[in-house]
């Protein structure tokens, strides 16, 4: 069996059929991580015993004839801003290198509930902020289509794990298009999931008004599946959302003819890579063809959104990091005689240049005489980003842009230029900021045969027409 | 040396002290406001902690409805308008008991606002103070610096507070002494005990009061600079430090410096105040809305559902007491010291057959004795049911005045309750016929007005004559027969 193509649905297949079984599968993919990720860097930790001991357990359900879980002998790898009991989570992150959680998040729970084998955590951004996972605190992760470049970010470990057939899906995190964006650069889709959708507890927080779960697969119906078991109200996050949850299985089957697009023409300005530009608008002529209504549309505030998300993003990640002192766990600097300066210097020995660099930037939009001038202000050009979006979604179903500016960039190539680095989010944090969901979808690569995502973004809620866009979208493309 | 106090009372009198309170109280929740760790109070340290309150990466709030609830029949009892919109945030700073490096409070729009209670003025009357908020929020930890062996350069973290739901209740500037201050806080803990929402033991931590305080010359409108008085444990410490602040800031203005505005901690074994160091409390605490919790909602059905839960507050039962029992206002305010002693009063004044009796036992007989042992009204021998049953012998005349403050003295020495002393001691009852009728006689012959009364058909006159009779015998003749015999002879 070719386990680098495996998909859920295939996966799921081989196990029901008895082609391998969960522990042999598992164990396949732990051989290909042993070969491929020494290149890649996708994982930070692998949870080899979990992992088989889950399968055992799966097995020993198969051999009895008993019904199995949906997910049964699935591996799947997670981002390591999840929590897991007793298995290291570090957010990237140096300060928390040997931080071991004592529960387990929520939808890593939920998918072993199902009968998902973990196989591992994966690589990220530091805290998840970043574009391109150079921002790790261990390592960075190098793109499996072309190594001297990046995977994108924040979920780069997931997205690598991913399209290098280390993992057959993953679960990542998307707090300004952490998860989008690395999809479209690694060639697999990502989904973004309604902000409410899916439970943030367990999730290392970043920004906790724009932190996403969501997941990163191979195909669009692999991505409906994990959805579907990761989605729907947790009692343990207030902010998730009391709505019922869609087969979303079935949501991809119903058709598309008729369906309205908006094209909004903010996101195909300047910096926008000619070769992107051809793609998806090439995209868009297709998903014409196949019945949708295309509408030329205008997201006015849109050249606000970066700005906007990082006053937003840094103030609530400045108060969520302050935990982070050394005091209960995590790094604690050996150099330090009073509390101040273990305060001081565990945070600055134990933190990276960017996650520095954006709790300055939080506290200082938070600080007395700025917080009117910058959180304040910030705080409103969101609600006119979602009235934005809010009045689009009254004349369209859905959205259709790029994911990114560009194809993935070189390692280093953006390391010193923190604002360039920002603005390969330009399109995606405007989903973040007015919580909607939003996917994106492979639609053709470059000259050089760097993968190009189209990005898919509907109303709040209703991730069932954007996947099912993108699902037929998927299978139009592929023939 | 008189002369130079009456100087420094006249300096004092130009000046108006101006004194703002907030006070925390601990909300008697079983659980914790943002997770279901018990907040039972004396537990081994950090036997009451989960990824939630620790501040686990990851883990999120949960509001407690309970502490919702209890929060918002405090603020009505405190007369607050409910917000039935309010907003948690976080106030951010740094410090080993608060394990997020941020406390989640409410900021701009707490639960409640626009309050008052009043308090006895100075002068006689009442007066209103107001209450500006009342707004729930989560305890900090404990650092506990000593009682280990290497507390010498360690310091240990209790963190079972956690987490423990709080209201702050903060004052207007409305205080003009600290005597109002300490009636403030006095009738505040009243109003909250009433509610049942908290213990306010301030010894336990669950009550707690920092002080604002300024002077400014009489008649200036506008404030003089505050300082703020911390580490405060008991009302009488509180009314102190206001004192000692009053003085040290009116020497300062006097002498022609000026007040620094700084937080200050009360050392109660010196009676002094001193200034922390003005570094550790530069705070800015950047509040800014939790964004892990939603807006809290409390609707005009849960309102209406919080209110129905109001007993009967303590001016609106001493207002009562004095219509129902035809008492004076300091009487009933020595029978509702507290709670339990209001209780028991009205319960013995119930049952009793004249309340008004009761109430003169009580403040008379009974508080003075408890007060000469040392005790509180709980730890009386005389039960409030002794008190009553007392009360109507001496109603029916069966036993004199001061036969009764000898059977009290007697409860008191042996530590027994009433009716077990009233059975060993009551006088030998007078129950030769004889005797009995030569007193009634004596009666009869001595009041002939009111025979001739009762012949002619006021039969309400018999009380009279039983009292009169029984006042002849000094208590000590049978009731029984006595009423009997009169009926024959006034017949
Ligand atoms: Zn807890």
């Amino acid at each position: 069996m070719d386990i680098s193509t495996l998909t859920i649905a295939s996966a799921r297949a081989a196990i029901l059929e008895r082609r391998t079984s969960a522990v042999a599968l598992a164990e396949s993919f732990y051989q290909k991580i042993e070969a491929a990720d020494k290149q890649i860097g996708a994982f930070l930790t692998l949870t080899r015993e979990r992992a088989l001991a889950k399968a055992a357990q799966i097995d020993a359900i198969a051999d009895k004839g008993d019904p199995l879980p949906p997910l049964a002998g699935v591996p799947i790898a997670i981002k390591d801003v999840m929590v897991m009991r007793g298995v290291r989570s570090t957010a990237g992150s140096k300060i928390l290198s040997n931080f071991v959680a004592p529960y387990d998040c929520t939808a890593v729970a939920r998918l072993e509930a199902a009968g998902a084998v973990v196989l591992g955590k994966t690589n990220c951004d530091e805290f998840a902020m970043g574009s391109s996972n150079e921002n790790s605190g261990y390592y960075p992760v190098h793109n499996p289509r072309d190594l001297s470049r990046v995977p994108g970010g924040s979920s780069g470990g997931s997205a690598a794990a991913v399209a290098a057939g280390m993992s057959v899906a993953a679960l990542g995190s998307d707090t300004g298009g952490s998860i989008r964006q690395p999809a479209s650069f690694c060639g697999v889709v990502g989904l973004m999931p309604t902000y409410g959708r899916v439970s943030r507890y367990g999730l290392i927080a970043f920004a906790s008004s724009l932190d996403h779960i969501g997941p990163l697969t191979k195909t669009v119906n692999d991505a409906a599946i994990l959805l579907k078991h990761i989605a729907g109200r947790d009692p343990l996050d207030s902010t998730s959302a009391e709505v019922p949850v869609p087969d979303y299985e079935r949501e991809i089957e119903k058709p598309v003819r008729g369906l309205r697009l908006g094209v909004p023409r903010e996101y195909f300005g300047e910096g926008l890579d000619p070769e992107v530009r051809a793609a998806v608008e090439a995209a868009i002529q297709k998903m014409a063809q196949i019945g949708c209504e295309v509408v030329p549309i205008s997201l006015p505030h849109t050249r606000y959104a970066v700005p906007t998300y990082y006053v937003i993003a840094t103030a609530e990640a400045s108060s969520n990091l302050a935990r982070f002192d050394g005091v209960r766990y995590g790094y604690r600097s050996p150099q330090a005689g009073t509390l101040s300066e273990m305060y001081r210097r565990s945070r600055d020995q134990g933190f990276g240049a960017e996650a520095k660099r954006r709790i300055m930037l939080g506290t200082y939009v938070l600080s007395a005489g700025y917080y009117d001038a910058y959180y304040l202000k910030a705080q409103r050009v969101r609600a006119l980003l979602t009235r934005d979006f809010e009045a689009a979604f009254q004349r369209v179903d859905a959205i259709v842009t790029p994911t990114s500016p560009t194809p993935a960039f070189k390692l280093g190539e953006k390391c010193d230029d923190p604002l360039a680095m920002y603005l390969a989010d330009i399109y995606t944090v405007t989903a973040d900021l007015a919580g909607v969901p939003g996917v994106s979808v492979p639609c053709g690569e470059s000259k050089e045969g760097l993968p190009i995502g189209l990005q898919i973004l509907g109303r709040h809620f209703d991730e069932g027409t954007v996947i099912r866009l993108a699902h037929v979208y998927e299978r139009a493309r592929s023939g | 040396m008189a002369t130079s106090q009456d100087t420094r009372a006249a300096v004092r009198a130009h000046y108006e002290p101006v004194i703002g309170l907030e006070v925390h109280v601990h909300l008697l929740t079983a659980s914790k406001i943002f997770c279901s760790c018990s907040t039972r109070f004396g537990d081994p340290p950090n036997a009451n902690v989960c990824p939630v309150c620790l501040g686990l990466p990851g883990a999120l709030p949960v509001l407690n409805q309970q502490a919702v609830q209890f929060a918002t029949l405090a603020a009505m009892a405190l007369n607050c308008r409910i917000n039935e919109r309010s907003i948690f945030a976080r106030k951010n700073y740094f410090y080993p008991d608060l394990p997020k490096g941020y406390q989640v409070s409410q900021y701009d729009k707490p639960l409640a606002e626009f309050g008052w209670i009043e308090v006895p003025a100075t002068g006689g009357g009442a007066k209103k103070i107001g209450i500006t908020r009342v707004h729930l929020e989560e305890d900090a930890g404990k650092s506990l610096h000593e009682g280990f062996p290497d507390s010498y350069d360690h310091t240990y973290l209790d963190l079972n507070r956690c987490g423990v739901p709080l209201i702050e209740i903060v004052s207007e500037p409305d205080l003009r002494s600290p005597e109002e201050a300490y009636e403030y806080l006095t009738r505040l803990k009243e109003i909250i005990l009433y509610t049942g929402v908290s213990d306010c033991n301030m010894e336990e931590g669950s009550l707690r009061c920092d002080a604002n305080i300024s002077v400014r010359p009489a008649g200036q409108r506008e404030f003089g600079t505050k300082t703020e008085i911390k580490n405060v444990n008991s009302f009488r410490f509180i009314r102190q430090a206001l004192e000692y602040e009053i003085e040290r800031h009116i020497t300062v203005i006097e002498s022609g410096g000026r007040i620094v505005q700084e937080t200050r901690l009360f050392n109660s074994n010196e009676g002094k105040t001193y200034g922390m160091r003005s570094k550790e409390e530069a705070h800015d605490y950047r509040y800014f809305p939790e964004p892990d919790l939603l807006p809290l909602v409390v609707d005009a059905a849960w309102q209406r559902q919080i209110r129905a839960l109001l007993p009967e507050l303590p001016a609106a039962r001493r207002a009562r007491m004095m219509r129902e029992y035809s008492l004076t206002e300091d009487d009933v305010y020595t029978l509702t010291r507290t709670q339990g002693m209001a209780d028991q009063f009205e319960e013995a004044a119930r049952a009793a057959k004249n309340p008004k009796r009761v109430a003169n036992l009580v403040i008379g007989d009974l508080l003075g004795r408890l007060k000469a042992q040392g005790l509180e009204i709980e730890q009386s021998p005389i039960s409030m049911k002794g008190v009553a049953m007392s009360a109507d012998l001496v109603e029916s005349g069966a036993i004199s005045g001061k036969i009764l403050k000898d059977l009290y003295d007697k409860a008191f020495e042996r530590k027994e309750d009433f009716p077990a002393i009233y059975e060993k001691e009551k006088p030998r009852q007078i129950t030769d016929t004889a005797a009995i009728e030569k007193m009634i006689d004596e009666v009869i012959a001595a009041n002939p007005k009111q025979v001739e009364q009762y012949r002619a058909g006021k039969t309400t006159m018999k009380g009279f004559f039983v009292g009169q009779v029984m006042k002849a015998s000094k208590g000590q003749a049978n009731p029984a027969l006595v009423n009997e015999l009169l009926d024959k002879k006034l017949s």
